[in-house]
């Protein structure tokens, strides 16, 4: 990756901490445009929590964020949606009672000139996506508490690549997949990687992250281990990041 | 609520092999649900009534003046009902909506009897319209502080509310001193129905026709919109199948209410004061639709439209679905929960002018129990505890099951301990039919 443009997304010594935990201490990663950045680590080692504070559904302690070079204000999720930044949750965050169509548009509903929601516009709308990302999917008049989980997925994945995201974050998005729909997300990401899109991708599987990714950034304790060229490292030397914690080349631990 | 769970023709229409009456079900789109309760509140009418024919030699149930009034009786607890959906949907309980319906009525008897005849002169034309927003907003703003306690102070809405039961039942008291506050205004009183309180056969022939043609509006529209964007269509007949039978609803409501004639001796009075002769065999005034009724129709229409056509609606299903998704969506839960229940304050207030005016007078007892009520209806409904499901029309038609069965049962002679133990069971029955329904629909 040559790094001498602008990063899409620039955090700086982000830290946040709950009930004298440090979730998150001091840790700094970035992204440029049509870029992968794999985030690595154990569970409770704070990827989530990092990424939840670019999404917005948390607020950092102290730190700074940029996006395009400049700083970004990002309070709750509306602000990071402002910023074009999508979230792809591991549960995936959506409301098993309504159909794709109200999921996708949660929060951004069409409306018809006179104020009122436009159900059959976003219908539409979401037919259309669908037709590209997942042209199997059918139901549409049902509440995805119906869907399996690759059609779930497909709906989570639709509402970030329809409102044109430019920084998508992905936690774990291929968990809860069978090895068709597994496939369907890598094609999917490398598709949206040729678009100029920056992904942030929360994986434990290292075969993704080697696959998938031009840098993974490994954290540990809360603490940021360090981040690597993919494309530099071996499975070990991830795997050595993760577990011991320390960095390629190094023989005592870095953290 | 729904009876349908025992026949097998209404569950199965997504199966492949599709018998008549389902591949009318799904041509019409019409909700098997919607058809279980109206089925069930059928099957209740004509039981009283057969019931009243043959042990009483008399049925009383399916008369013009039973229904009209059932109506009447149905709007306080069926307005209150259309805002406790919300509060359920997104897994909340509201406990004090009966006394603070009783707080509102005092509030509004104070404003109307001891303070404003005294500013203004008894019977100026302002004094029911300033009582009533003072009881809207009265119950706007302590069911916004409800509101705020649940969502910005994490307390349970179980406890807020049930101290909410007493708080407002005392303040209630205090305010009226324990005493009984009338006469209300003449005005207000109409909002609480009576022969004066009803719009007549005219009017009610008005309000029909407009009803139907707003049917026919939305069947037409809703078939161009599906044009516009080359969605499957319903067939023509099924089209003209639901707006002919909700004309006919409409038209047959609007029979009804007219083909009840005011009492004998108001008609007296009437006549008297207006310098009618009444005629040979005297004469027939129409009660048409009363106000109260008018108010519920008008409530549950504007909060159908709310649900299902505006954000706020979306948004109070998706709180209901999935708390944490609605608030990474960039939904402000905490403000909806807000404004959700200053929503039910509000209601609880309208409703608190129905009832005290249908009393002609405001008490600090007023609406005891009716919290009971209110989540009995929507519970029927199908309004479910969990979280995320439930329709104004059911709670409405919930409000309505449930006092046919207490009218009924007045009406056949049961004494009160036989109609809480009915009532009381049907809401489990209700529930548990439910539960049968759903996981039959999966």
């Amino acid at each position: 990756m040559t790094n001498s443009q602008t990063p899409l997304v620039d955090m700086r010594n982000i830290r946040i901490s709950f009930g004298g935990v440090h979730a998150v201490d001091d840790v700094s990663v970035d992204l440029y445009p049509g870029e992968v950045v794999g985030l690595l680590g154990h569970n409770g080692a704070g990827k989530s929590t990092l990424i939840k504070i670019l999404s917005g559904a948390y607020q950092m302690d102290s730190g700074e964020i940029y996006v395009d070079g400049k700083q970004a204000v990002i309070r709750n999720p509306r602000d990071a949606r402002a910023h074009n930044i999508e979230t792809i949750y591991q549960t995936l965050a959506l409301a098993d009672n309504l159909d794709a169509a109200s999921n996708l548009f949660l929060g951004r509903e069409l409306t018809t000139p006179l104020g009122m929601v436009d159900d059959d516009a976003m219908e539409a709308e979401t037919r259309k996506i669908m037709a590209r990302l997942n042209p199997n999917f059918k139901k549409f008049k049902d509440p995805v508490s119906a869907l399996s989980g690759g059609q779930r997925q497909s709906v989570a994945i639709a509402r970030a690549v329809y409102f044109n995201a430019r920084i998508l974050i992905m936690d774990e998005p291929t968990a809860a997949l069978g090895p068709h729909e597994t496939q369907m997300v890598s094609e999917l990401i490398q598709q949206l990687k040729a678009e100029g899109i920056g992904i942030f991708l929360i994986s434990h599987d290292i075969h993704d992250v080697m696959e998938l990714c031009d840098r993974a950034s490994v954290m540990k304790n809360g603490k940021l281990v360090g981040t690597v060229d993919v494309k530099d490292v071996t499975d070990d030397d991830l795997l050595s990041m993760i577990i011991l914690g320390k960095r390629p080349g190094e023989d005592t631990p870095a953290v | 609520m729904s009876d349908s769970t025992t026949t097998p023709t209404s569950t199965d229409t997504r199966q492949p092999a599709k018998s008549a009456v389902s591949r009318f079900l799904q041509a019409t789109e019409l909700d098997t649900r919607l058809i279980g309760m109206i089925g069930a509140l059928a099957l209740i009418w004509i039981g009283f009534h057969l019931y009243g024919q043959l042990v009483n030699g008399f049925g009383a149930f399916l008369t013009p003046r039973n229904l009209w009034n059932l109506s009447v009786q149905t709007a306080s607890v069926g307005i209150m009902a259309c805002g406790m959906v919300l509060v359920i949907i997104t897994r909340h309980i509201d406990l004090s909506v009966g006394s603070l319906l009783g707080f509102c009525a005092v509030t509004m008897g104070v404003t109307q009897v001891w303070i404003l005849p005294g500013l203004l002169g008894i019977g100026h034309p302002l004094i029911w319209i300033i009582a009533v927003i003072v009881g809207l907003i009265t119950g706007t703003l302590v069911g916004a502080l409800h509101g705020w306690l649940v969502a910005y102070r994490n307390i349970p809405a179980f406890i807020v509310t049930l101290g909410g039961l007493l708080v407002w039942r005392g303040a209630a008291f205090l305010i009226a001193r324990g005493e009984t506050i009338s006469p209300v205004d003449e005005t207000f009183k109409l909002l609480g129905g009576g022969p004066f309180g009803a719009i007549g056969a005219t009017g009610s022939w008005i309000v029909g026709l407009i009803g139907c043609a707003a049917a026919i509006a939305m069947v037409f529209f809703g078939r161009r919109q599906r044009l516009r964007f080359g969605f499957a269509l319903r067939p023509v007949w099924a089209d003209v199948f639901i707006a002919g039978l909700s004309c006919s609803a409409i038209i047959g409501a609007v029979l009804l209410v007219n083909s009840y004639p005011w009492p004998k001796g108001i008609v007296k009075r009437y006549a008297a004061e207006n310098n009618i002769i009444i005629p040979e065999g005297g004469l027939f005034i129409s009660h048409g639709f009363a106000i109260p009724v008018l108010i519920l129709v008008a409530v549950a229409i504007i909060m159908t439209i709310v649900m299902s056509r505006t954000r706020f609606g979306r948004y109070v299903y998706a709180i209901g679905g999935n708390p944490e998704a609605a608030a990474l969506a960039g939904i402000n839960t905490k403000l909806m929960t807000v404004k959700i229940f200053a929503l039910m304050g509000f209601l609880a207030g309208l409703s608190a002018a129905v009832a005290s005016a249908r009393l002609g007078s405001a008490t600090n007892a007023l609406g005891t129990l009716d919290e009971l009520y209110v989540i009995a209806a929507a519970v029927i409904g199908g309004t479910s505890l969990a979280g995320g499901v439930g329709t104004i029309y059911g709670a409405v038609l919930g409000a309505l099951v449930m006092q046919s069965l207490q009218t009924g049962m007045v009406l056949i002679g049961f004494d009160a301990a036989i109609q809480q133990i009915v009532v009381g069971s049907v809401l489990v029955l209700a529930v548990y039919l439910d539960n049968l329904y759903r996981r039959a629909a999966k």
